[in-house]
């Protein structure tokens, strides 16, 4: 069974470490989420695994395998990345940039066959996204556009899955219907998945476990009702939540209330 | 719920599921193949544009033979041409002077010219992929200020190999440009895109400053200095073809087999090389090559303007960005243009000459203009 494994991991830009010392597991057909306050790390960690920017020390491993050991085609195969805001060109259509996804798995000369055709028709239903295949991207919106990206990942086949805040331009039913669809892949294609989010109540919901960054090191590691609660959240992120249950699944939920008695 | 089992173990395994599964494997395989169907279909109908674009050329390239101030019918130049070609051999019904005039004036001069469209546009259009701005041009980062001055200090040396002095520091002062802006823009192990843009207008304004002022001071050579700026192809010779063929086949033949990673890069730096592209190693092949080309083309012909903009965006209106097509279709299309418009130039006010700058420029820009009027969708 596949797994990845993060052991003292530091990530930064001209070794100034923006994470420090990260260790944590994600086995297969588990969804991790990466929760923290803005600027505590977590699109450097997504970085720092697909490899976008240098591990400073520590290392991770894919299996038995460091990534460091990956050419950039291979770890394409393995890993797949949802960037938070990422730019697509705006003179390809819907379906050339899900294509792209294919790229590691074709070589340099060879056009795309039927099998590449089939995976992507898939990843642009799955993400309803077939019925935009021959749009403009110029002519998308913010949530089509998210959505394309994650068909993009999904066309890649990829062993992990990486995703950047990927609600976080949708609505409230393409976030449920991404999510929920991105917990089944995950369930069903055995992937490794790890998803950086803001929203606290969403985190709760989709993942089996949270990974709480403060600036820059794991704050706290476990299932949402290990994390979620008052005092984390105010040590953390500085602010009074009331955390209760969820009314159906009994999942932490966090409520904030106004201060409407300065009004 | 049966639909989830389609995609998570693919379609064939999933046909084993029964009758349900089998419909909705055969509803969806065959989407899937009209897709493809379609988009196929689209291929080949680019690969025919190119294959007409190339055919093209060549009769570009035997018509305009054709064209000059001395009347020579174009039948009498096939036969000429062909007469030349190894396993044939005609009668000559033609006088020995038609023939020189034929091959040794006007041919190479057609070749040099197609060539050099050729390597421009190409370059140009790689330029654009590469730096993912419309208004790149072959000349963005220095190679032509640089080769200017190259070019300037070969006519203003006292070499006595002026016809040679002139295109090797011309060769030789554009990739000198370019490796110093790279070098400047280069930080740690990545270069960034606007660094090199910016640190190439500065240099070559510092280049073309110089230029002028030896082109101030450079007294009763100014003529030739300014031709040679202008660009002209009246002193060409097979000699020149013979260097410049095998650099700019080589060059647009790699350039193509890069036409993949340009399509992804045009996402963004992070977003290709998580999509396996090593995003820096290209960039780095692409600029050595494109910058190559380009001073090779260049360094004979001078600094030819706007062919390495307006036969790219030319092509994008026809073809759409995808860059395995629009690299191919830009090479022709960029042969054809410029031989063209040498003719124009040389044929126009003759025995004058035009300089073909100008005349890129004056026929290119209308044609240019109408095209983006024709087509108001975005083409970059």
């Amino acid at each position: 069974m596949l797994s990845l494994n993060l052991q003292r991991v530091s990530f930064g830009y001209d070794h100034r470490a923006v994470v420090q010392d990260v260790t944590f597991q994600v086995r297969q057909g588990e969804m991790v989420g990466i929760i923290g306050p803005n600027g505590a790390g977590k699109s450097t960690l997504i970085k720092g695994i697909s490899r976008i920017i240098r591990i400073i020390s520590g290392r991770i491993l894919l299996g038995s395998r460091e990534i460091s050991e990956f050419g950039r085609l291979e770890l394409a195969r393995m890993i797949a990345v949802v960037p938070q805001n990422p730019s697509l060109p705006e003179t390809f259509t819907a379906h050339e940039v899900v294509m792209m996804g294919r790229t590691p798995h074709l070589g340099l000369l060879r056009y795309e066959g039927i099998k590449d055709f089939e995976v992507v028709r898939q990843a642009m239903e799955n993400t309803d996204t077939l019925k935009l295949a021959d749009r403009r991207i110029s002519e998308l919106s913010g949530g089509e556009r998210q959505r394309l990206t994650i068909a993009r990942a999904l066309a890649q086949e990829p062993k992990l899955l990486l995703l950047d805040e990927p609600t976080a331009h949708l609505d409230i039913n393409y976030q449920v219907e991404i999510l929920n669809l991105i917990r089944r892949l995950c369930y069903e294609d055995a992937l490794i998945t790890i998803i950086a989010l803001h929203d606290l109540n969403i985190a709760a919901q989709y993942c089996s476990r949270l990974v709480m960054l403060s600036n820059g090191r794991v704050f706290c590691e476990g299932t949402p009702h290990e994390v979620i609660n008052p005092q984390n959240i105010k040590r953390v992120y500085g602010a009074e939540v009331y955390v209760c249950p969820h009314p159906v699944n009994d999942l932490p939920m966090t409520l904030i209330m106004s201060d409407r008695r300065n009004l | 719920m049966k639909f989830p089992l389609l995609w998570s173990r693919g379609i064939f395994v999933s046909a084993e599921r029964g009758a349900e599964a089998s419909v909705i494997l055969k509803t969806t395989v065959a989407v899937t193949l009209a897709r493809a169907g379609d988009i196929i279909r689209q291929w080949h109908r680019h690969l025919l544009a190119i294959l007409v674009a190339a055919m093209l050329l060549v009769t570009t390239i035997v018509v305009t033979s054709a064209v000059g101030s001395t009347h020579i019918p174009i039948a009498t130049t096939c036969y000429i041409l062909l007469d030349r070609l190894p396993a044939v051999s005609i009668n000559p019904t033609w006088s020995k002077t038609m023939e020189t005039i034929i091959v040794d004036i006007r041919l190479p001069r057609v070749v040099l010219a197609g060539l050099a469209g050729a390597a421009l546009s190409v370059a140009g259009a790689t330029y654009q992929g590469l730096f993912r701005n419309p208004l790149a041009d072959p000349y963005l980062i220095g190679v032509a200020q640089g080769a200017a001055l190259g070019a300037v200090a070969g006519f203003l040396l006292p070499v006595p190999w002026a016809n040679i002095g002139v295109p090797l520091l011309a060769f030789l002062g554009g990739l000198f440009a370019v490796a110093v802006v790279y070098l400047i823009a280069r930080v740690g192990r990545t270069l960034p895109l606007t660094t090199l843009i910016l640190a190439g207008v500065a240099l070559g304004a510092l280049f073309s400053a110089t230029t002028s002022y030896l082109m101030f001071a450079s007294g009763e050579k100014l003529h030739g200095i300014l031709s040679w700026l202008l660009g002209t192809f009246s002193l060409s010779a097979w000699w020149q073809v013979a260097i410049v063929v095998p650099c700019v086949f080589v060059g647009i033949v790699l350039i193509w087999l890069f036409a993949r990673p340009l399509n992804v890069m045009q996402l963004d730096d992070e977003q290709a090389q998580q999509l396996g592209i090593d995003v820096e190693k290209v960039k780095l092949y692409l600029l050595i090559i494109a910058t190559l080309i380009t001073a090779v083309a260049v360094c004979f012909c001078g600094v030819i303007g706007f062919v390495g903009i307006i036969v790219p965006h030319t092509v994008r209106i026809i073809l759409g960005p995808d860059h395995r097509f629009l690299l191919p279709l830009a090479t022709f299309a960029g042969g054809i243009f410029l031989i063209l418009a040498d003719t124009a130039a040389r044929t126009m006010l003759s025995p004058t000459e035009i300089p073909i700058g100008v005349i890129t420029a004056i026929l290119g820009a209308p044609f240019f203009l109408y095209l983006l009027r024709q087509k108001k969708r975005m083409i970059f």
